[in-house]
């Protein structure tokens, strides 16, 4: 099992009251509330807790991004992937993900995985999304040409990483005139390539025909279950059986000496306060053509406040009864995780240890216990339920270098 | 008087496009907003007391065909023109209303002599003043958006009532194509303005005074834009006048379009 930590990077030296009172902390909350000495504060400190992870033994550190809000501070994940491949030296640096529509120039950005997976001598995972509904209208790119874009945007990349230039691209959102860049990956056929995701089931099918991991963004273990079987039903029609190192799951967990100080510090956790984007207008997060077809009808009539959210409101007492979140001491959390593991079973976990408030020492010792002895029970106990991870699996990075589909005799090089 | 209005489905560049037929008279294409239109207003039986109105639905939305390459109103334009050849319409004038003004201007400048008269309602297409903005309904809800082109509230209520869900769905598909033929620069044009000088179909210029989603300063624009073109604001009125002010804004077209 690979086990990797992950932080929003949250700015949370900001006036919280201003956000509340504003009744946003999303796209349209003024910046005049970032501090760039807070930030450059912030940042250093994010960065030498990803170093501290490795050294106590996480196998990966997973990087994301979002645009114009607090509650992320990432707002190009290359660039810490980058400072991380030259300041780390063992753990896998997982994007989760580039969030490929918001690219005008899919060469340039294979061009900087290509460079990121040399500089860290082959440790990237090239994670990629369609990004966020406010992510499209803070970078000005249009929302319903999103998922377009994202397939394109991705054959582009991945022609660009395995087949010799130069070529011309000539796609429908993407033109080319010489696609030749320098820099290519180390990893050869190309770095692996893991989906993350909450709700659409078009990303699962997709992510699935081309065997990808699909990585399960903190879903409830009912919604996970019906994932692996919409991805089991699609990598079926493909040609292939989908396995423990098809799947990944990112779980909230806050890790402390003492239960009540995990429980209070896993309470910043709910600090933005509305959905995991932060308090704003729901047509920011989906807006016109971003979302499903299928999901309209209800979509607006939530939009509206004539039906509840799809994804429900709980409050921190239901997400952790509902193993949503979870907090205490290292022997309980291992406990809850082995419950969750079971329930779950997937190949990859990605663990959000720390968020909102939560103090530098207090983030410190997490990580000292998350990574020092969570992670190493976890691996061994996923390891007795033959939970391998792609790597342990020897899985093919696409499903063009499967060798065992039904029906198939040859891979196709 | 009533007027007896019919429904077709016209077959054009790949989709099956809706329209709406009444009246007698000389030909009227009346080209609606951004956010679609219902099937009945008093301003379009007001104009079928005087003319053959053609009130066509835009490719993709209400209940016309998506074609999935349509990419700006140019587009939407030219498939007007399309409509009105296999009509066999001539001397054909134009009402276009805040996001239909941006089509019937395309479809002037790109057949400068072929209108009898072009009426510019609140028309989206030409930038603003410097520090002005078309409003972004990229960031307001479904129905904060309509409402906020009406300079009183009760006319909103007025037409849309409590708002079905229906009408929310229209307004996000509406506003979907919206964004797939506007979306960057959002709702104008960089060359328009300087292809409507050719243009011959005496043209007026409508804004309500209380426009807040299209700044009278873009209206001043195509005023200046299109040779010996004449404005007028009405008073207390929003951005969808032919909603809010049905008389005025009818009284004000059939005027304009019957003068000889």
């Amino acid at each position: 099992m690979h086990m990797m930590y992950f932080t929003e990077q949250p700015m949370s030296a900001y006036d919280a009251k201003a956000g509340l009172d504003y009744g946003a902390t999303a796209l349209t909350f003024s910046n005049s509330y970032f501090d760039p000495n807070e930030g450059s504060r912030l940042y250093n400190e994010y960065l030498e807790e990803y170093i501290m992870a490795e050294e106590y033994g996480a196998d990966g550190i997973m990087l994301n991004e979002h645009h114009n809000a607090p509650f992320c501070m990432q707002a190009r994940t290359n660039m810490f992937a980058s400072i991380l491949a030259a300041v780390t030296k063992r753990v896998k640096i997982v994007i989760l993900g580039n969030p490929l529509p918001l690219t005008e120039n899919p060469v340039q950005l294979a061009e900087e995985l290509a460079m990121i997976d040399m500089i860290s001598k082959g440790r990237l995972v090239s994670g990629f999304v369609r990004g966020g509904g406010q992510e499209q209208l803070a970078n000005g790119v249009n929302p319903a040409f999103n998922r377009e874009r994202f397939m394109e945007a991705h054959d582009l990349v991945q022609k660009t990483w395995t087949q010799p230039g130069p070529f011309r691209w000539e796609g429908t959102h993407y033109q080319q005139r010489v696609v030749n860049p320098w820099a290519i990956p180390m990893q050869k056929p190309y770095p692996r390539v893991w989906i993350p995701g909450v709700l659409s089931k078009e990303t699962v099918i997709w992510t699935a025909q081309q065997r990808y991991p699909y990585i399960a963004l903190n879903t409830s273990i009912e919604a996970t279950k019906q994932i692996h079987e919409t991805y089991d039903k699609a990598a079926a029609e493909v040609g292939y059986v989908a396995g423990p190192e098809n799947f990944g799951y990112l779980i909230r967990v806050h890790v402390q000496d003492t239960e009540e100080k995990a429980m209070e510090n896993a309470r910043q956790f709910m600090w933005m306060q509305g959905e995991f984007t932060g308090l704003a207008n729901p047509v920011w997060a989906n807006p016109a053509g971003y979302f499903s077809p299928s999901g309209r009808r209800a979509f607006v009539e939530f939009s509206t406040g004539r039906a509840k959210n799809p994804r429900g409101n709980p409050t921190f007492e239901q997400q952790v009864n509902d193993t949503m979140i979870i907090a205490g001491t290292p022997d309980q959390v291992i406990e809850r995780l082995k419950y969750l593991v079971r329930e779950t079973r997937p190949g990859i976990m990605g663990i959000w240890a720390n968020d909102g408030n939560v103090s530098k020492d207090d983030r410190r010792r997490c990580i000292q216990l998350l990574c020092g002895e969570v992670m190493p029970a976890i691996k061994e106990y996923g390891a007795t339920l033959g939970l391998n991870d792609p790597w342990e699996a020897n899985a093919p990075v696409h499903l063009r270098y499967s060798t065992d589909l039904v029906g198939q005799k040859v891979a196709a090089e | 008087m009533s007027v007896v209005w019919t429904d077709t489905v016209k077959q054009i560049a790949g989709i099956d496009l809706h329209l709406t037929r009444g009246g007698t008279g000389p030909t009227v294409l009346v080209l609606h907003h951004d956010i679609g239109t219902v099937d009945q207003l008093p301003f379009y039986d007001a104009l079928a007391e005087k003319f053959d109105v053609l009130i066509p639905h835009h490719p993709g939305w209400g209940k016309s065909q998506r074609p999935q390459w349509l990419r700006s109103p140019r587009d939407i334009a030219a498939i007007y023109a399309w409509l009105l050849a296999d009509l066999e319409a001539s001397g054909v004038s134009l009402i276009g209303l805040g996001f239909g003004g941006w089509i019937a201007a395309e479809m002037a400048s790109l057949a400068p002599r072929d209108y009898a008269g072009l009426v510019l309602v609140g028309a989206a297409g030409i930038k603003p003043a410097e520090g002005e903005y078309i409003a972004d309904q990229a960031i307001v809800s479904y129905i904060a958006y309509p409402k906020s082109g009406f300079h009183d509230e009760a006319a909103f209520a007025r037409i849309y009532g409590d708002v079905s869900t229906d009408q929310l769905e229209a307004w996000d598909i509406a506003r979907e194509m919206s964004f797939r033929t506007a979306w960057k620069p959002y709702m104008y044009s960089q060359t328009l303005p300087h292809l409507l000088g050719g243009v011959r179909a005496p043209a007026l210029i409508v804004w309500g005074d209380d426009d807040r989603i299209v700044p009278l300063s873009s209206g001043q624009a195509y005023a200046r834009a299109l040779p010996g073109a004449s404005m007028t604001t009405i008073p207390d009125c929003g951005h969808f006048a032919e909603m809010e002010k049905p008389d005025t804004v009818a009284k004000l077209a059939i005027d304009f379009l019957s003068r000889k």
